[in-house]
């Protein structure tokens, strides 16, 4: 089911000067979301910009009794939309469509779920977190951003039993460097027999380098593109990603078809233009 | 209820709001979201003779009231569609308008023929106009000779109902009605999208990898308006009217200026629910304004006396 909601901002949390997480009373759309989904939002109604934004889903709000209230959305400002949703004050109504596209599917223990963020990418972890815990998954994030400021949302995957290694370019907080580094040693120093799923979600380089590591060592990888999208339901073709076909490649939508794909699938070469 | 039906040649549609071509996928994708048996038909997406996988993304690119788009025409082909959508979209009880692009006016026959041999197709719209391909298409829409020359072939080819969907990018659309009118058209549709480009100027990069693309939404209204009034007053054919249209105003524009049925392409991105809005809104205007059939609406513009007569003189 697909739901269309005016969606009532109910508040606007502004973390940095580029970011925010921005809730909206959407509980219908809350209510059957699975993790690593999507929703589409128009910021405010007019004409620009004209079309909706795809946003990860961030974190699911509930009241006492557990029931959805609504959902959160993790925004950084780069063009008109996302400088809209960081401006939103509450009591503001936008548009939010969903939910939409392809879910991770989280893994069963004994496997770990090793989780990969670089920046905004950080999104659709704490739903994927969440259904971890609830199948009581060892799980690991490994987060990385900029400088330690840039570090949003640790305490809740510690709330949710999740062992964090995080990295900083600038080394203000956790390793210097790039997330990949030390993912790269934990899987060189995991024995083969243990069995290890990883779930990635960031700027393509990124992912491409996660996906590179996960190959060798013979672990899953499952990706969450965001690419440029128009319509967020398989109407325009305008997502497209490369997927390995026979011998050579087919351009597939990510909106239906993703935005969750195994690694192994997508032509990595093709997707340098994100 | 008004009546909201409407005659495009032998084609009966319980309304004018069709979902347009290469906005709507194969119409399947949208099953979740609208009962595709209360539109007035779904134009889907063009189809080429084989399967074609379009252009390197980045697609599309919002532009101030509208976007570019520059897909290429990416699709499953003609035989694909016709085994694998084209029953489902039978089921949903769609009224479905293929829309056809070819290479060579061969490859236009052949697809209508495969057409023609398949159940459930209500009418062919011929792609003559896509601004995004080397080959066929717009060279064919931008030729008085080529339009007249691929129309009348693909008419030989079958006898489904046929509507030429013409360009906005030439100087006379009206001429272009006129030469599918006598190649044998049934009606004709619209208009396509205007070639445009946008650029990144930090990059100095086109913000298409097609370099050039189509614009599309409200932006292009006005002139799409023009274009259908000027066609209305050049040929007897049914008009498909398109161009921006975001709500039932916006529709009964086109229909005023001489559109029997119109087309919602890029504002179905935005609001994917925008249906029930302009069917609703079309049929409470036409309470409003005491008439009982939404095709004597149709063409019905009151011109201003006074510039009516400077226009003619």
């Amino acid at each position: 089911m697909l739901v269309d909601v005016d969606a009532e901002v109910v508040e606007n949390a502004r973390l940095s000067p580029d970011y925010n997480v921005i809730a909206l009373g959407a509980p219908a759309i809350a209510a059957i979301s699975r993790p690593g989904q999507f929703v589409m939002v128009k910021p405010q109604a007019g004409l620009d910009p004209l079309l909706r934004r795809p946003f990860s889903i961030f974190e699911i709000r509930r009241d006492a009794g557990g029931r959805p209230t609504g959902l959160t959305l993790l925004n950084k400002r780069v063009g008109a939309g996302t400088s809209l949703l960081y401006d939103a004050k509450p009591g503001d109504r936008v548009g939010c469509f969903g939910p939409l596209g392809q879910p991770f599917v989280p893994v069963d223990p004994p496997a770990h779920a090793w989780m990969v963020a670089g920046g905004v990418g950080l999104a659709p972890f704490v739903t994927l977190a969440e259904a971890l815990a609830a199948r009581k998954t060892p799980a690991t994030l490994f987060y990385g951003a900029r400088s330690a400021a840039d570090l949003y949302g640790v305490s809740t995957f510690e709330r949710l039993g999740v062992r964090l290694v995080l990295t900083t370019e600038d080394g203000t907080r956790g390793e210097q460097g790039r997330v990949t580094a030390p993912l790269e040693r934990e899987l060189g120093a995991r024995h083969a027999a243990e069995p290890v799923t990883i779930y990635a979600c960031g700027p393509t380089p990124m992912m491409r380098a996660v996906a590179a590591l996960g190959d060798r060592a013979r672990r899953p990888v499952y990706v969450s593109l965001e690419p440029v999208m128009g319509c967020g339901l398989g109407g325009c073709y305008s997502c497209v990603v490369p997927v390995r076909r026979g011998t050579g490649q087919h351009f597939v939508r990510s909106c239906i078809d993703g935005p969750v794909f195994d690694a192994r699938t997508l032509v990595w070469e093709g997707l340098a233009g994100h | 209820m008004a009546d909201l039906s409407v005659q495009i040649g032998s084609l009966r549609l319980k309304n004018p709001v069709i979902a347009a071509s290469g906005c709507f996928g194969y119409g399947v994708e949208y099953a979740p979201v609208v009962d595709l048996s209360t539109l007035g038909g779904v134009a889907v997406k063009g189809l080429f003779l084989a399967e074609r996988e379009g252009h390197p993304p980045p697609r599309i690119v919002e532009t101030p009231a509208g976007m570019l788009n520059a897909i290429g025409l990416q699709g499953i082909g003609v035989h694909r569609f016709v085994a694998e959508k084209l029953p489902e979209l039978r089921r949903l009880g769609a009224i479905v308008i293929v829309n056809i692009c070819g290479s060579t006016i061969d490859e236009y026959c052949e697809i209508a023929r495969v057409l023609d041999d398949a159940e459930g197709v209500g009418a062919i719209e011929l792609n003559i106009s896509c601004p995004n391909i080397k080959a066929g298409g717009i060279q064919f829409g931008c030729s008085l000779t080529g339009t007249r020359d691929v129309v009348q072939a693909v008419r030989r080819a079958t006898r489904l109902p046929l509507i030429p969907k013409l360009t906005p990018n030439v100087t006379d659309v009206a001429s272009f009605a006129r030469a599918s009118e006598d190649a044998g058209a049934d009606a004709i549709s619209l208009v396509n999208t205007f070639l445009a480009m946008a650029i990144d100027v930090e990059t100095r990069q086109p913000k298409l990898t097609n370099v050039v693309g189509g614009l599309s939404g409200p932006a292009i209204r006005p002139i799409a308006v023009r274009m259908v009034w000027e066609c209305r007053q050049a040929v007897k054919l049914p008009i498909l009217g398109m161009g921006g249209i975001a709500n039932a105003t916006d529709a009964l524009e086109f229909i005023i200026a001489g559109a029997t049925a119109v087309q919602v392409g890029t504002q179905n991105f935005v609001d994917p629910l925008i249906w029930t809005k302009v069917i609703d809104g079309i049929d409470d205007y036409l309470t409003r304004h005491r008439l009982a059939r939404v095709a004597d609406l149709v063409g019905t513009l009151h011109l201003p006396v006074k510039e009516h007569a400077w226009s003619e003189s």
